[in-house]
């Protein structure tokens, strides 16, 4: 197994005098240092606004920002460079969607389809409108092994359906959901399809040509770049038809008191001085991406996945949730009447860092019957090394409560 | 280990499993639910109260093992006290549970409380032994109300 852990400052520190061990990936991811040098670079040398001077320093801001733009797009496949909005997250991303193109589309009693696993930024942007607008919700329920029921999700339809709202990846279960299909059902029903894709993006190679999604989402604090940037694809036919989400500078063409002319994709959706630290430090973590591969990164976690998945079913009296085959490196489970956030003090003292909670997912804790539950998952610095200290942490529960 | 063992000391574990006073009270007076929404730990608290004395009260819920201790020793140690009492019962163990020099005095005041004094070391636990405490403020300001703690 390749070691990326030294291209990452963080682990060169001992946590509670133990060797930091990061298993909350799935929450954000560390940065490497050629992002961390990146941000530092641009504040040092190049950094003025975008999109504004004519001199030197602004150009060169403008280059960094637009290079990025391009490269998002090389990198998801996208078909236009203007189809890539930079927003300041997921959370964001689904937000614009919603009031923007939600509030001029969408009228009482239309429906939207989400599923049962959906995190919570891609429920509460619904839900808003449901308040909003008097839309309703319909809910894809989520199986035992925490794959989707498609046979319930074709019956979902109706005249009424306006959007499908679904997640590549599952936070909770790992369960990577398989989208053509989704999508192909959708768009045979002539229903766009929103994918929340916070879960996937840094873990799997994203074509939206191929997927043929309408909108896609995901941030670059989870894909090793910085917080405060994520991305927002969306067709072109789509985003043109859709109203500004904020008003403010770089956004307009012409703007007096009477009248505003707003300006060209993607600029319409991009008003204020934008985080331009965030989108070059972003640049420098899919680069960093690039060369690691995608598909290795893949290879290893996926190794890291089923090495972490023997060794966890062999602890007694934990219970996984999410078996599905097709899934990316998150683990989730509880054990015994041993509540996460004990499980998560404990090993906190160990230096390993888990996650305990709902997990933003309270609708699938419900689902499962649990109030919360211990998550472990994996960025490509994680190592079997990391999983094995896990495993002995673990002991270190079961010590304190028997 | 020795910080962790201060927190999940034995009675803490034990009460953790075993809460006392755990059930609904029919004849309560007052039900007060708190919520920590950060966490989702959850606890109902039911009153019997009477002529400023609370006679009984039991809890339901679910939470950590310190959530549930915590509520289960506070019910132990309330039970017959008048709310004058309690009210000094409550300051002293918020002190004890996040100050980190409080007298000696307050130990022997807080009898078997006093085992909660652990989640000091642990900030991001305190909230965990004191939801029930702030459900009980609740309970007894008569808010009837869903009371987040957010501390």
């Amino acid at each position: 197994m390749q070691v990326y852990k030294k291209d990452f400052p963080i682990f060169s520190q001992t946590i509670h005098g133990k060797p930091l061990v990061y298993l909350d990936s799935s929450s954000t991811s560390q940065k490497p240092s050629c992002v961390i040098e990146a941000i530092a670079h641009y504040y040092q040398h190049n950094y003025a606004n975008v999109h504004r001077g004519v001199y030197e320093l602004s150009e060169r801001s403008t280059h960094l920002y637009e290079k990025t733009r391009k490269k998002v797009q090389w990198f998801i496949n996208a078909a236009h460079t203007h189809e890539i909005l930079f927003t300041r997250g997921t959370t964001e991303s689904i937000n614009l969607v919603a009031q923007s193109y939600g509030r001029t589309h969408f009228k009482a009693e239309d429906e939207i389809i989400l599923s049962e696993m959906e995190h919570h930024s891609n429920i509460v942007p619904w839900c808003m409108l449901q308040e909003q607008l008097g839309i309703k919700l319909k809910i894809i329920p989520v199986l035992e092994t925490g794959e989707l029921d498609l046979l319930a999700y074709e019956k979902l339809f109706s005249s009424r359906t306006k959007m499908v709202a679904i997640s590549h990846a599952s936070n909770v279960l790992g369960t990577i959901n398989p989208l053509k299909k989704i999508i192909a059902i959708a768009h045979a029903a002539k229903v766009p399809v929103l994918v929340d894709g916070a879960q996937a993006f840094p873990h799997m190679p994203v074509d939206m040509q191929l997927l043929d999604c309408d909108f896609y989402t995901f941030s670059a604090h989870k894909a090793y770049g910085p917080t405060g940037i994520g991305i927002l694809y969306g067709k072109t036919a789509l985003l043109e038809k859709m109203v500004p989400y904020q008003g403010g500078g770089s956004m307009i063409e012409k703007v007096s008191f009477k009248k505003i002319t707003y300006g060209q994709l993607p600029y319409k959706f991009e008003a204020g001085t934008p985080n331009m630290a965030g989108v070059v430090g972003f640049y420098a973590a899919l680069d960093y991406l690039e060369k690691m591969g995608m598909k290795a990164i893949v290879q290893h976690e996926q190794e890291l996945l089923a090495y972490a998945t023997s060794k966890l079913k062999a602890i007694p009296g934990v219970r996984l949730l999410g078996t599905a085959p097709d899934k990316v490196g998150v683990l989730s489970f509880v054990l015994n009447d041993i509540h996460p956030h004990d499980i998560g003090t404990i090993l906190d003292h160990e230096g390993i860092a888990i996650r305990a909670g709902h997990h933003c997912a309270m609708p699938l804790m419900e689902k499962y019957q649990i109030p919360a539950c211990v998550r472990l998952s994996f960025g490509l610095y994680n190592s079997r090394e990391d999983v094995d200290a896990f495993v002995a942490g673990m002991q270190k529960v079961h010590e304190v409560f028997n | 280990m020795s910080e962790l063992r201060e927190l999940y000391q034995e009675i803490i574990i034990d009460h953790g499993r075993h809460p006392r006073n755990f059930g609904f009270l029919p004849e309560a007076t007052c039900h007060q639910e708190g919520f920590n929404p950060l966490c989702g730990d959850k606890i109902i608290l039911h009153l019997y109260e009477n002529k400023d004395v609370v006679e009984d009260l039991k809890f339901e819920g679910s939470g950590c093992a310190i959530s549930i201790a915590s509520a289960s020793l506070m019910t132990e140690c309330l039970k017959g006290k008048s709310r004058n009492e309690i009210e000094e019962i409550f300051n002293l163990f918020h002190k004890w549970v996040t100050m980190n020099d409080v007298p000696d005095e307050f130990k022997e005041k807080l009898g078997k409380l006093e085992v909660l004094g652990g989640v000091r070391e642990f900030p991001a636990r305190v909230k965990c032994a004191t939801l029930a405490w702030h459900t009980l403020k609740a309970a007894l300001l008569g808010q009837n109300l869903k009371l987040e703690v957010v501390e």
